[in-house]
């Protein structure tokens, strides 16, 4: 008897237990704590992605630190709660659902574009603020209450065709594009379309996925035969580190180009394929300039040099930081959220991406540079 | 005979009671309040995973094939029904659109079902399984690459009709049938083909329709599952839809225990939770998430570890392991 007693209350504490994991792993209401903001991101820290997410996470950290150190603002220290979404939709729900039942009251959104068309659409209903560093799909900034930091891939890719339009870069331009991946097809699709309506030929486009991202030869021969003289690579730095290194190999001499999402290929290529970047042309908001105070303090804090999801997060919290200032907001206000939502439109952000404006659309208004890697280094193009 | 068909109703009756007092506790946790956001976030992923779990069971448990293109017919199923419902969202009111929509999407999938099945079905065992794998494959670099499904960039604008009710109906549906099913004629038949062949051939079982039917039926309705997704999150990607996802509908019936409806639907509720209640590890989570399942397996599929559930009083788990064993009794009795 005594034992059946003593197993039934195992059972019962172990239940207990079970459950009791689930709710901390939920985090519970952190009341109304008056003087700390919470700021809730999520993006992929594990999985095939993780280092985009590692990035939006670091760069938010450094200016949160930066600013608490500062003294906060109106009075307010920032508290950063970043969760992991392995870039995965479904995951991101339950992240944003875990982040506000942690007292969320501004939002990054999410560090890739579908997982943030999910906690923007909870963050809808919630009518939170949000400012997403890196979702760079048209939709993720479509309700009123987001602001982005980014270009959309749309923008980015107009932009390639019309700069190299009037920069006479090329005349007859292949692409190299990741057809499995959103942001580079997205760019992809813009920049074709703005070439038929500029007269800027596109002679070849070579797609590949994210299953066949590691050997380009049949892509770069395709170029080769097409008489391309630039090819244009709205990639991300690693898959570009391969195709720059493997058509060196094949002895292509062909100038290249890419977007924002080429900034990094100098450390991905690593010292050893330096040769094979000479010339490499980027058109970009941002790039680790080794003189300014972010890369420093950045390299300081991680040991690794930003990227452009890092420099972005990092506008983010700062774009955050001069919403309260302007609207005098304080998280205890009742309106806190409409006045942080209305002093968006009224900033502007010297960030390190750039200096930003908004109007209501929540795209940010902001230049990009045409920056050229020189023996390893970046160097402004004109 | 006819004591075994007592047997099954109860161990149904059982497992409907233990998925409707769940049902009960958390809708009244989410009416008093004391569901956090994040509990109720993963409700529906719980449901859905149930649906996936039960009928990719009937494949591997009943029919005794090993499938690993689930994930493929969901996705087929998910787009059908959410472009189904994006193109009449403003003709139809949502209690009509929804349910077509599953419909729809059900039909759609087991229409692939169909097509897969009839080349596929003629292998069997890891020929089987390494063909499904590849059409799963094959299912998700099409709608990367086909313009209306919005490729790579995913599909928008479905309107988010489901919630924590309709799944939890759907998946006493999906129990109905699919239970109802294995205890029939038909189920009769697909369990003695997994048995021997042979014998049930000798028997008059038609092997390959019979085969093709279980088959057809569990894609159907991991195509209502696929709605179901689909209508739950703003967007909907091919990249979801991958492998991975196959694999891990694949570990929830494993865990749970091959060709026992009741052990998919607790482990598919343990699969689901676990990794979100690990949250709080942060970036150790799904390190120890893998942790926890390699345990899980071993606690399992050890006798050892089976006697101490039993003895841990663990109804849930030490029951459906008992339950399994029966079973197996219940085979020798048919042959």
């Amino acid at each position: 008897m005594k034992k059946n007693v003593f197993k039934k209350a195992f059972a019962v504490a172990m239940s207990v237990m079970m459950v009791g994991a689930f709710m901390t792993g939920c985090g519970s209401k952190s009341g109304s704590d008056e003087n700390v903001l919470v700021i809730g991101g999520s993006g992929p820290l594990t999985g095939d992605y993780s280092t985009y997410g590692i990035s939006v996470k670091q760069g938010a950290e450094l200016a949160v630190k930066e600013i608490n150190e500062a003294g906060g603002v109106n009075g307010t220290e920032f508290k950063l709660v970043f969760e992991d979404d392995m870039a995965d939709p479904t995951s991101a729900a339950s992240a944003y659902a875990t982040m506000a039942d942690n007292g969320m009251q501004v939002g990054l959104g999410a560090t890739t574009s579908g997982a943030c068309l999910t906690a923007v659409a909870e963050a809808e209903k919630d009518g939170i603020l949000v400012v997403t560093p890196s979702a760079s799909q048209v939709e993720c900034a479509a309700p009123e209450n987001v602001f982005r930091i980014c270009f959309t891939d749309p923008l980015q890719g107009a932009y390639a065709a019309q700069v190299i339009k009037e920069k006479n870069i090329g005349t007859k331009v292949a692409v190299i594009y990741d057809k499995s991946n959103d942001y580079s097809a997205g760019i992809q699709k813009a920049f074709v379309d703005k070439a038929a309506e500029i007269n800027l030929e596109v002679v070849t486009n070579q797609a590949f996925t994210n299953q066949s991202n590691t050997d380009f030869s049949v892509q770069l021969q395709a170029v080769k035969n097409s008489g391309a003289d630039l090819v244009f690579l709205p990639i991300y730095a690693q898959e570009a580190a391969y195709i720059l290194t493997q058509a060196q190999k094949l002895g292509i001499n062909i100038q290249f180009m890419g977007g924002d999402g080429l900034d990094g290929v100098i450390e991905k290529a690593g010292e050893a394929n330096v040769s094979a970047l000479e010339d490499v042309l980027l058109l970009t908001p941002f790039f680790a300039k080794d003189d300014s105070d972010f890369v420093k303090a950045y390299r300081d804090e991680y040991g690794t040099t930003p990227d452009q999801f890092a420099a972005d997060s990092y506008d983010a919290v700062y774009a955050i930081k001069a919403a309260m200032e302007k609207s005098g907001a304080v998280p205890t206000d009742s309106d806190f959220n409409e006045k942080m939502i209305a002093a968006m439109t009224e900033i502007e952000v010297e960030g390190v991406t750039g200096t930003m404006t908004w109007d209501k659309s929540g795209e940010p208004d902001k230049t990009a540079y045409i920056v050229q890697i020189k023996d390893g280094k970046y160097v402004e193009f004109n | 005979m006819g004591l075994n068909e007592i047997k099954a109703k109860k161990n149904d009756l059982i497992t409907y009671g233990i998925v409707i007092i769940l049902f009960a506790i958390v809708a009244v946790m989410v009416a008093t309040g004391m569901a956090t956001r994040h509990m109720q976030s993963i409700l529906v992923p719980v449901c859905i995973n149930i649906i996936l779990a039960v009928s990719l069971n009937l494949v591997v448990g009943f029919l005794g094939e090993l499938s690993l293109g689930h994930a493929g017919f969901m996705s087929v199923g998910a787009y059908a029904g959410c472009l189904f419902a994006i193109y009449t969202a403003d003709i139809l009111p949502a209690a009509v659109r929804f349910p077509l929509a599953m419909i729809i999407g059900g039909v759609v999938a087991a229409v692939f079902g169909v097509l897969i099945g009839i080349p596929v079905l003629r292998l069997s065992g890891d020929y089987l399984a390494i063909v499904t794998l590849a059409a799963g494959e094959i299912i998700r670099s099409v709608i990367i690459n086909l313009g209306f499904t919005g490729g790579a960039a995913g599909l928008k604008g479905t309107p988010q009709d489901s919630n924590f009710i309709i799944g939890f109906v759907v998946v006493l549906i999906t129990m109905f049938v699919i239970m109802n099913f294995v205890n029939s004629k038909h189920g009769r038949a697909i369990k003695a083909m997994r048995d021997n062949k042979i014998a049930a051939e000798s028997c008059g079982v038609n092997l390959n329709s019979y085969k093709l039917l279980a088959f057809v039926m569990g894609a159907f309705f991991a195509g209502v599952a696929g709605v179901l997704y689909g209508h739950n999150y703003s967007i909907l990607t091919a990249d979801v839809f991958d492998y991975n996802r196959s694999i891990e509908i694949l570990v929830i019936v494993v865990l749970g225990g091959i060709g026992s409806i009741r052990g998919s639907i607790i482990s598919a509720i343990i699969i689901t939770i676990l990794p979100e209640a690990l949250r709080g590890f942060a970036d150790y989570r799904m390190l120890i998430y893998a942790i926890a399942l390699i345990v899980m397996m071993l606690l399992n599929s050890s006798e050892k570890g089976r006697e101490i559930l039993s003895k841990l009083n663990f109804r849930s788990l030490g029951s459906l392991l008992k339950n399994r064993g029966a079973k197996k009794e219940v085979q020798g009795n048919d042959e």
